[in-house]
This record gives structure tokens, sequence and C-alpha cells, in this order.
């Protein structure tokens, strides 16, 4: 068998692939939270338990109304993005101009009432979703075994991440959104509808994480307590990246996925620390994170 | 005479428990230029903010082409064709100098053409890439008002324009504020340097404490310059 750095090269492969897969559930996540972070100032605790959500709500639509995983990704985050928009007008609205601790109360409450009222409905235990047809089974690329799907969620979060960084960065509703980050108050006065524009952004960062919930569905099973875990880590990778930069979240979500995947290979025991080491030396050497601009 | 096209009558406003305008009483007419001076503090800037409806309260009473704007949204004031140049110009940094410039929407037909805003200001053109905040303070502030002339907005808000910039630049300014004079835009001009002031205006009212103290009209502006003084000495 070939080895590589002394390690057999399926097992390096594998744990390479895990990493690229966790990393674009990083990398989506972060990406939502950061859009939010930067025009709302509100770091979206709830953002673990709309991930669930969405993988929910994937589940109800094909328990409950026979839509399969095709309608799911494009119906999960329009659902769960409207409980967006109603939790910004509703609740978010009313903390603007506050301090941070507000809103961060506000969203982590949320997360807590929800993931409970879907353990109270659900359980704790995972509930089967089954991979689409059209994604089954795998290619044997050689050196390792590649399934098809998770190949998908790789390339289709990559395309998702690009697509929401060339809105932002390149078109002129991007432009709106960078100004009113900046300096809400000047773009309002040109004639800039700023609250509905936050309102749309909260919703948009929310659908994002419904869409990741939808694209883990097959691969964790549909939890309640899925997004718990995993929101701490991207925590975690928003703040290496940058509170708030959108091309640090992309690049840091992916990054440090496959760092955590080799991390496994070469000393297993420390991957689940790696990454909040990793955090602790940026926050020592780079406050503002790797992408942030210092404020 | 025609009827103002912004009549502003008993405003006050308040940042917070502090009570800054104090029944702002003022008029300007189609095609003016008419300067708001005063110390600072005396509430100019806060008077053009309360106009742009972002200050946090404000009470009163504010028409624009008879049209009531206290009550409005900031964003629904603007679209009626009302601009602003911020004191600290507001250029952002997250957009380069072309995005800065394409920044407002366009509110109203009549605006300029980017080929006559380079004409008016043949620097940004060679800058259009460049960060917006790269830019020295003079080309911010020739920017700040470059951006404004493309919305078609008619009413200009211009806050301390020459603030911080030298000379040659301040007469550029001036040159620039005559000629939009003469394309027919309406022009509201905080100050506090009332010699430039005094070049470029038809009106100047004195700000002190929140409310208008005097009004002067530039052709008194000879014997009006001592009561000018007066006012403007620390």
């Amino acid at each position: 068998m070939t080895e590589l750095f002394g390690v057999p090269a399926p097992a390096l492969f594998g744990q390479l692939l895990l990493g690229l897969i966790n990393g674009a559930f990083y990398a989506i996540l972060s990406l939502g939270l950061a859009v939010i972070f930067g025009l709302l100032n509100i770091i979206n605790f709830t953002h673990g338990a709309q991930y669930m959500m969405g993988a929910f709500t994937a589940w109800m639509l094909l328990n409950w109304a026979g839509l399969g995983y095709w309608w799911a990704l494009l119906l999960a985050p329009l659902l769960v993005g409207i409980t967006g928009i109603l939790i910004e007008r509703l609740l978010l609205a009313r903390l603007a101009g506050l301090d941070h601790l507000y809103g961060l109360l506000l969203t982590f409450g949320l997360a807590l009432v929800i993931q409970g009222i879907f353990r109270n409905e659900f359980g704790s235990t995972g509930l089967p979703y089954a991979i689409p047809p059209e994604l089954r089974g795998g290619q044997n690329l050689g050196f390792m075994f590649l399934p098809n799907y998770r190949a998908w969620v790789v390339v289709v979060s990559l395309a998702v991440c690009l697509a929401t960084w060339l809105v932002i960065e390149k078109t002129r509703l991007g432009s709106y959104l960078r100004a009113a980050t900046e300096n809400p108050t000047l773009v309002q006065a040109m004639g800039i509808d700023v609250p509905k524009m936050v309102t749309l952004t909260y919703g948009f960062g929310v659908a994002l994480a419904a869409f990741a919930g939808v694209l883990a569905a097959p691969i964790y099973q549909v939890s309640p307590l899925m997004g718990a875990d995993l929101i701490i880590v991207v925590f975690a990778v928003v703040v290496i990246g940058g509170m708030g930069s959108i091309l640090g979240s992309i690049v840091t979500g992916f990054g440090l996925g496959v760092i955590e995947g080799l991390t496994k290979v070469f000393w297993p025991q420390a991957s689940s620390t790696v990454i909040f080491v990793i955090m602790a030396i940026v926050l020592l050497l780079r406050p503002a994170g790797l992408f942030g601009r210092a404020s | 005479m025609s009827a103002p096209l912004l009549e502003v009558e008993d405003l006050h406003a308040w940042y917070g428990e502090a009570h800054v305008l104090h029944g702002m009483r003022f008029a300007v007419r189609e095609g003016e230029v008419v300067t708001l001076l005063g110390r600072n503090g005396a509430g100019k800037t806060t008077t053009l903010k309360a106009i742009l409806g972002i200050v946090p309260r404000r009470t009163g009473s504010i028409r624009f082409r008879g049209r009531e704007l206290v009550g409005l949204p900031p964003h629904r004031i603007a679209r009626l064709g009302i601009a602003w140049c911020p004191e600290e110009r507001g250029i952002l940094a997250s957009l380069t100098v072309l995005e800065n410039l394409l920044l407002p929407p366009v509110v109203a037909d009549g605006g300029l053409s980017l080929e006559a805003i380079f004409e008016l200001f043949p620097n940004l053109r060679e800058r259009l890439s460049s960060q917006g905040t790269k830019l020295s303070g003079g080309e911010q502030q020739m920017l700040a008002i470059a951006r404004i002339l493309r919305t078609g907005a008619r009413l200009l808000l211009l806050d301390e324009p020459t603030e911080g910039l030298a000379p040659v630049i301040v007469q550029q300014i001036g040159r620039t504020i005559r000629r939009l004079k003469e394309a027919g835009f309406t022009i509201l001009l905080v100050e506090q340097n009332f010699r430039f002031a005094a070049r470029i205006a038809d009106r100047h009212y004195i700000v002190e404490h929140g409310r208008v103290v005097d009004e002067i009209a530039a052709a008194e502006i000879g014997p009006g310059q001592e009561r000018l003084v007066a006012y403007l000495a620390v």
C-alpha cells in the first residue's frame, strides 16, 4: 500500500475529504454569520438552531409532504429564511443601537427555545434522511474512494460561497451592502431603505444556515442538537477569519476543516482542540483575525 | 417672488436629552445659494441632519416643494431630491472611487453624467479603481460632492466643504459651487469660513444656540461684514 509521510494514502485522503466536508459547513455557516454581523452588528447565536431547522424542514418536507431532497434544497432555505425575517422584524429590530450583549442574549435564548421545541417534538435521537438516488454511489479514484454525495457537498458549498462573495464584492447591491455596513446613516440619507436591507440580509444569512442544514441531513442525520455542537467550532472559525470578513470566513472555513482533518491523521488526540489552539494563537498575534480590519 | 423651495419653521431637535435646535426658522428659494454661518456647536450641522431626518428626534415643520418632511423616514426624504455632502465627507473605505461615485441612487432625471462630472473634477477620472479613502483630503471632498450631482437631486446640503483644505482646493470648490448655481442647483451651505461663504452665497443666516439670530444679504456684505465678524468672533 502506498504511504505518504508514513501514513497509508487512503487514510490520509479520506481524512482530507472529511476535513473538506466539515470545512464546507464551517464556510457556509461562518459566511452567514459574517454577513449578519457586518450589517446588523449582532452575533447570531441562533445560527446553529437555524441550520438544524434547515435539516428538519428537509425531513418534514419529505415525510409529511412527499417533497424530496432537491425541493428541500430550494424550499427549506426559503421557509427558514422567512422565519428569520420575522425574528428580525419582531425582535432584533428593537435592539438596534443597544450593546452587543442584548443581541447575544436574545439570539442565544432563541436558540435554546427552538432546540427545546424540536427536542420535545422529535426526541434527541437522530432521524435518518436518505441520500438522494442521483447522488448515491461513488468514484474509485485509484488512491481513494470518493462518495458522490460528499463530492457534491464540497462543490456546491464552494459554489454558493463564491457566488455570495461575488455578489457582495462585485455588484451594485453588494456595494450598497458594504456601504451600509460601514455607514448606515449616510446610505439611508442617500435614499436607500436600510432597515429593509437589514431585514433581508438577516433573512439571507439564516437561509444560508438552512441550506447548510439540508446539505448536512444525509451525512449527519437530523437531530435537534446537530447545530449546537457545530456552532461552537464555527464561532472559532469566525474569530480566526476576522469578524465580518466575507472572504475571511470562506477561506478560514475550508482551511480549518482541512487542518482539523489532517490533525486526525497525524495526532488524533489533538483533532478536537486544534481549531481552538489556532484561535488562541491568532487572537494573540492578530486580534482582529486573519482577514479582519482593525477598527 | 416664488414660494420657497425649502421652508423651515420652528424646528427643534434633540440628541437624547440634549435639546440642540430651539426653533430654527429660515427659507431657501429655488436657485439660491444660502449659508448657515455660526460658531462650532451652534446647531448648523444638526439643522442639515434634521432636514434629512437623521437626528433621533425633531419637531416643527420642514417643507420641501410644499411637502412636509417631518415624519418621513430618511430614505423617502432623499428620494424627493435632497442630497447631502457630510462634514466628514463620508467616503467609504470598503468601496472603490467608482463605486463611491455610483453609490447614491438616481432619484430624478437631470443629474450630471459621469463625463460632466469628470469635466468638473478631472482628478477623479485617474483614480476610479483606487480605494475611496486612499484619495487626498481634497480629492475626497470632490468625490463627496461629485457623487451627489449624479442623482438628479436639485437641493444640495453641503456641510463645511472647505474644512481643512489647502487654499487652491478651496478656490476650486468655490468655482464648482458657482458653476452649480449657474446650472440651477439650489445649495444650502454650512460654513465657518465666512470669507469663502461671502464670495459665493446670496444670503447668510447667522445661527447661534440652535436658532437663527440674523439674516444678511450678499448685497449688504460691505456694511454687514462688521456684524458678521462680531457674530463669528470667538
